[in-house]
């Protein structure tokens, strides 16, 4: 049968995504020096648009020839990948001008990687799952190296670049093995092959293989190196972009994989991913207790997040995928707040990236003092934040899918990630100011007052529609 | 057991290419270690320097070049893999339809939207 244009219409946003960034590429070429602010708000304009197109959508649907697929499960996951990338693009404002960044290509690749991540997260096979996920990668790897002049921005695209490419390399290499043995790179073929009978030995060599390709994506340990050097040396901006939107886009891939079609090779595959989740809670937060740098505290910390996360995927059942969800949901907003605090760190304008930068931080500006207060309570997950309510449904996921030694390494790891959450706080509230932090860009207020008030009182409020949609999305892959 | 008797059968399907492999290594192998064995070796100083022409190497190979060329060379690639898409485009259009024909213009579309980028940031101006 001939393909019509009409069969491409679940793809509607993100061919809108991908048509607005050509568009913008265009205009700001063409617009000159001046450019920056008018891509950047029409990136903002169609991101939101992109959003808008995906709440009409509804249901189970698929394009190019059963490539691409929608479900709930791509749609929220799509919403908080949306979500991750306009909030990086508002609080990217005052940075780039003033740290010589001023340049319209920064929206444009923001707005690439964001279809390719889009594109990720509606695989149905693995060759559409490997080209979204380039699409991703190559935009980053140029986002990290775009304070050209400035070394460590470089070394740190780099760095990126090399490991990024070896990830892929091992990505690959995993899906021709699965194609080798399974004769079908269509994640409902797969399912179906491996339904039928027990499944080959090179089946499971290829799932490792795409497995440990993607933890690079998450940075999960044993591949998480790159992670603290990069975000240690690439603008701040572009770290807080790096520890949100990707992150998000990469588990959901990881859970589409995993449940869809290896969704019969559960015993196999989960204990790899319980290897990764207490390495990564381990490492995350043992490793995070020295640093002073606080970029890479937070590089560390996401290392830990991702570690918590993995737990609700070992779960393998629909209420640990609704769990990373809302965890996923949740980490996106803190992780966010935590950053705008960051890029708004200047000390006579000069950009300052040190925790102990932050003491006294309570008697200068109380208010951020107070933001970054519930952030570091959020994240270490104490009871009345958001945080804490992502941890309970996984670790209650894990605990009801029998898991419980990994649910109580879980527990451990999250009481010892008190310590550095805390010693934040204690730095900004407790010692003598040294030097003052200026008021940061109305912008960057702006976004650190609305996570905050998400993280703490507000999500207890409107925390139920979330929640509905995050076992829809769950439902739709178990169905 | 299904599954494994299927996955001996696509195997077997690549058996030739298995065999190809072999006897490529054989060939190679059989090149490198033939003269190795067969020949009669007698090095001096003058056989084991670099060949140029009959006058000493002025210096290594390996010199520093301007970074434009790079940017050539990659802008060449472009759209060298973009004939490379035309040819198996133009040749079977006939039974791809109209759908074929405005998926190749949606990416030459893109392509153009490339070169005009460069275009406009002087990408290809050498001075």
């Amino acid at each position: 049968m001939q393909p019509v244009l009409t069969d491409l219409i679940p793809a509607l946003p993100e061919i809108f995504l991908a048509v607005a960034a050509l568009l913008l590429l265009m205009l700001g070429v063409f617009s000159g020096k001046n450019g920056t602010r008018l891509v950047s708000g029409l990136a903002l304009v169609a991101l939101v648009v992109t959003a808008v197109l995906l709440f009409r959508q509804e249901g189970y649907d698929v394009a190019f020839s059963g490539l691409f697929i929608t479900d709930s499960f791509a749609v929220f996951s799509k919403l908080l990948i949306l979500l991750g990338t306009g909030l990086s693009l508002i609080i990217a404002q005052n940075f780039i001008a003033r740290e010589d960044m001023d340049r319209f290509e920064y929206p444009v690749l923001m707005v690439l990687a964001t279809v390719g991540m889009m594109m990720m997260v509606s695989a149905n096979d693995l060759l559409s799952l490997y080209v979204g996920l380039e699409l991703q990668s190559l935009s980053l790897y140029v986002i990290a190296a775009f304070r050209r002049d400035s070394a460590k921005s470089t070394e740190a695209g780099l760095k990126y670049f090399v490991l990024g490419a070896l990830s892929s390399g091992m990505l690959l290499y995993g899906i021709s093995m699965i194609y080798g043995f399974a004769g079908t790179t269509n994640f409902i073929t797969i399912a179906q092959v491996l339904q039928a009978g027990p499944a080959s030995l090179g089946v499971i060599v290829g799932l490792v293989f795409v497995a440990a390709g993607l933890a690079f994506k998450i940075s999960a340990v044993p591949f998480h190196m790159w992670t603290p050097d990069v975000y240690e040396g690439a603008p701040t901006p572009v770290s807080a972009f790096f520890a949100v939107a990707p992150k998000v886009a990469a588990i959901c891939l990881f859970i589409r994989v995993l449940e869809g079609p290896f969704g019969s090779l559960l015993p196999q595959w989960r204990q790899v991913i319980e290897f990764c989740a207490v390495a990564s809670m381990l490492v995350g937060s043992l490793a995070a207790i020295r640093q002073t740098n606080i970029k890479r505290l937070m590089a560390y910390s996401s290392i830990a997040n991702i570690g918590y996360a993995l737990v609700g995927v070992a779960a393998g059942t629909a209420d640990g995928v609704q769990a990373v969800l809302i965890y996923m949901a949740i980490y996106l907003v803190m992780t966010v707040g935590t950053f705008a605090i960051i890029i708004g760190m200047r000390q006579k304008g000069k950009a300052v990236e040190e925790i102990a930068d932050l003491a006294g931080l309570s008697k200068t500006s109380p208010m951020l003092a107070l933001a970054l207060a519930v952030f570091m309570f959020s994240m270490a997950g104490v009871p009345p934040a958001a945080g804490f309510f992502g941890k309970l449904l996984v670790f209650m996921a894990a605990w009801k899918a029998g898991l419980y030694p990994l649910s109580i390494i879980m527990a451990l790891t999250s009481g010892i990630s008190l310590y550095y959450y805390l010693k934040v706080c204690k730095v900004s509230w407790f010692d003598d100011v040294k030097e003052p932090l200026d008021r940061p860009a109305a912008g960057l207020s702006w976004v650190v007052t609305a996570t905050a008030l998400v993280v703490f009182p507000v999500a207890l409020v409107i925390g139920t529609p979330v929640l509905n949609g995050a076992a829809a999305a769950a439902a739709s892959l178990f169905h | 057991m299904s599954s494994q008797v299927m996955s001996t059968e696509l195997l077997s399907q690549y058996l030739p290419i298995l065999i190809f492999v072999g006897i490529a290594a054989v060939i190679a192998a059989a090149m490198l270690f033939g003269s190795m064995l067969v020949a009669k070796q007698k090095p001096d100083s003058e056989k084991l320097s670099a060949y140029e022409c009959g006058f000493e190497p002025f210096n290594d190979a390996r010199s520093k070049f301007d970074v434009r060329f790079y940017l050539v060379a990659i802008l060449f690639i472009i759209f060298d893999l973009e004939v490379a898409f035309l040819f198996p485009w133009a040749v079977s259009l006939g039974r791809i339809g109209l759908f074929g024909f405005w998926s190749m213009m949606a990416f030459l579309g893109i392509l153009t939207i490339g070169f005009i980028y460069e275009w406009k940031k002087g990408a290809l101006d050498w001075e």
